[in-house]
């Protein structure tokens, strides 16, 4: 029998980059989060769903929920403890402020060697709002740890070694590896089950410390008597890391500018919906060889 | 020393287009700054491999050649870089934003505590003035990407930590040989010494690579549909519209989402980049992510229901109406007209 695995998630609450409306950014050329829908993202979810099927496999495996941002970003802690992860922890504080993805890589890291040992390190491949793909390798280069990055499904599990199905541009790969290790996981894979109805009863009211201290009194004894509803935050002290590398200060990358998108206008044809106007288009391409 | 480095990824012995086109720009854009393009290309049996990469305008080509790194592995290579530029300090480093360069990049990058820009879709030099601190910053590379879904289009920049380093998706750039008969030099990197077993700890077990079926870039004509287009049976309409004029048929983001097409056919900045000679957009609304990755078409046409359609601002031709009933008259008006 094997013994249950620890498994952290990093996941990331995004802005639902699908709406974006004129007040999203801010004069230094962040992102004005606060303006958008936030949801769970996408890829995260999916490695999410790994993790869960893991948990379903071999008993006694613990799911950890990892997220940094802001005070709300303890939202997507609670879905997942929804859908079956046994507790998260919320990363925050001002300091983490336009973080490029190094500076997001060195916290995560820092907070995984704080709240760890893990045997697995999940993560989405990437996140909606930036696409960079980036903070897996990272945090798995700031670890010391090998990674496996594009994973479709994990196939198989003895003692520490590991079996990943790999999802390339053209084909796929299976490769063999070592925990502990990190696995990003691509979008292609297993979509994460839904909330589980026990489970989003048990939850309901988990809160961060932030949350707890705005609740009303009433509740506060709920909180001392069922200790699994605190959802842990944790700052810059708590994971003793170095501020030089955090926030805008350790971003190596700046934002120079940024421009809001205008369409060029150029000189658009306008053709009636009809055979004589389509048929006239057809010829004029024939003709200047750019179809037939 | 502080030259410009492309990573070459070699697929069976062929350089991958991705990276000819980054030594394309990165012979450029080393002539704007005044210094040397070097490549990198780790692989095994590559004795001949100087052939491909040279003809772009290389001046010094590093070559790891070991049986045990025939193919990519995160560990090995991300070694071999961080100590090549560890040594060369390169001012500039280029890789193709693929399953492979996303995997590289980021680890060399966090180890170098250099910056990375993801899928830049235009790459410039430039100078930036940091008005807080007083400082000039002269020829910095200007990475160009949109971001935040598209929305904006940013300018990244590393004012102080080397190499800038980029990836660029394949076919962003152009490709074009420098000069057919140029040679550069050949640097053989020993690496007996800089892996060992422990690089070596994530290994493939098995392999399967599929020929590209579907090869948007090749096609002349791309009929390329959009979450407009209603359904997976309104598609045929486009494929037969794509069969009949010789083309091949591509997809919004929202199309491939809805299930409409398969994702090798995704067109945009989180597909595929094309520029065929026309470019029928079948009820694409033309956000920003999409028309990144079409604009440069030669002609395009929209067939949209919504006359305030943003692709039909970029549009040279603009049908107003259904998919299904403008594209069988297209196909009656083609056929009649030819034979």
């Amino acid at each position: 029998m094997m013994k249950g695995l620890k498994i952290v998630v990093l996941a990331k609450q995004v802005p639902d980059t699908r709406n974006v409306g004129k007040d999203a950014m801010k004069a230094d050329g962040t992102v004005n989060r606060a303006a958008l829908d936030a949801i769970f993202n996408p890829e995260d979810l999916n490695a999410l769903e790994q993790a869960l099927t893991l948990k379903d496999k071999i008993p006694g495996t613990t799911v950890t929920i990892l997220t940094m941002g802001p005070a709300r970003a303890a939202e997507i802690i609670r879905e997942g403890l929804y859908r079956g992860a046994d507790n998260g922890y919320l990363l925050t504080d001002r300091a983490f402020a336009g973080s490029d993805t190094l500076a997001t890589s060195y916290a995560l890291s820092k907070a995984i060697e704080k709240i760890g040992p893990f045997d697995l390190i999940l993560a989405g491949r990437q996140a909606i709002d930036g696409d960079t793909a980036q903070v897996g390798p990272q945090v798995a280069e700031k670890l010391n740890l090998p990674q496996i990055t594009y994973a479709e499904e994990i196939l198989d599990i003895n003692g520490n070694t590991i079996i990943v199905k790999r999802r390339l541009e053209r084909g796929v790969e299976t490769v063999r590896g070592k925990m502990p290790l990190v696995i990003t996981v691509t979008g292609s894979a297993r979509e994460c089950r839904p909330r589980h109805a026990k489970q989003t009863m048990k939850y309901k009211h988990a809160k961060t410390v932030s949350e707890i201290q705005e609740a009303s009194e009433d509740y506060l004894q709920l909180y001392n008597s069922r200790p699994y509803l605190n959802i842990p935050e944790l700052n810059v002290n708590d994971i003793q890391a170095d501020v030089t590398q955090l926030g805008l200060n350790g971003s190596p990358t700046k934002v120079k500018n940024i421009e809001n998108v205008v369409l060029q206008a150029k000189e658009s044809k306008l053709i009636q919906n009809d055979e004589k106007e389509i048929e006239a288009l057809m010829i004029e391409l024939i003709k200047n060889h750019t179809i037939g | 020393m502080n030259n410009l480095f492309v990573f070459c990824e070699i697929e069976e012995g062929q350089v991958a287009d991705v990276s000819l086109e980054l030594l394309t720009k990165g012979r450029s854009l080393a002539n704007q700054l005044g210094c040397k393009l070097e490549a990198v290309a780790i692989g095994y049996n590559l004795s001949e491999i100087g052939k491909q990469i040279f003809p772009y305008g290389v001046d010094t080509l590093h070559i790891v050649d070991d049986k045990r790194l025939e193919h990519y592995l995160t560990l090995p290579y991300s070694k071999i870089l961080i100590e090549l530029f560890k040594k060369e300090q390169p001012q500039i480093a280029l890789l193709g934003a693929t399953v492979i360069g996303r995997d590289l990049g980021p680890r060399v990058s966090s180890a170098l505590k250099s910056g990375l820009t993801a899928d830049c879709t235009s790459l410039e030099i430039g100078d930036h003035e940091d008005k807080k601190a007083g400082k000039v910053y002269k020829n910095l590379l200007y990475q160009i990407r949109p971001a935040f879904g598209g929305n904006i289009i940013a300018t990244i920049i590393n004012p102080d930590c080397r190499p800038q380093m980029a990836t660029v998706r394949e076919g962003v750039m152009k490709k074009e040989v420098f000069n057919p008969n140029h040679l550069g030099e050949v640097k053989t990197i020993d690496v007996s010494k800089l892996i060992d077993d422990n690089d070596f700890v994530v290994e493939i077990i098995e392999r399967h690579i599929e020929k590209r079926k579907i090869n948007l870039q090749a096609a002349p004509i791309i009929v390329a549909g959009g979450y407009g287009v209603g359904s997976k049976e309104n598609f045929q309409w486009l494929y037969e519209l794509a069969e009949v004029l010789g083309g091949e048929v591509g997809a919004s983001r929202a199309a491939v989402d809805a299930g409409f097409a398969e994702h090798e056919r995704q067109i945009g900045q989180t597909g595929t980049t094309v520029r065929p000679k026309l470019y029928i957009a079948c009820g694409i609304s033309g956000q920003i992510q999409h028309r990144a990755g079409m604009d440069q078409s030669s002609i395009i046409i929209s067939i949209n229901t919504d006359p305030k359609a943003p692709i039909n601002s970029i549009a040279d031709y603009t049908i107003i109406g259904s998919v299904t009933d403008i594209i069988p008259k297209m196909i009656k008006a083609y056929k009649k007209n030819t034979k």
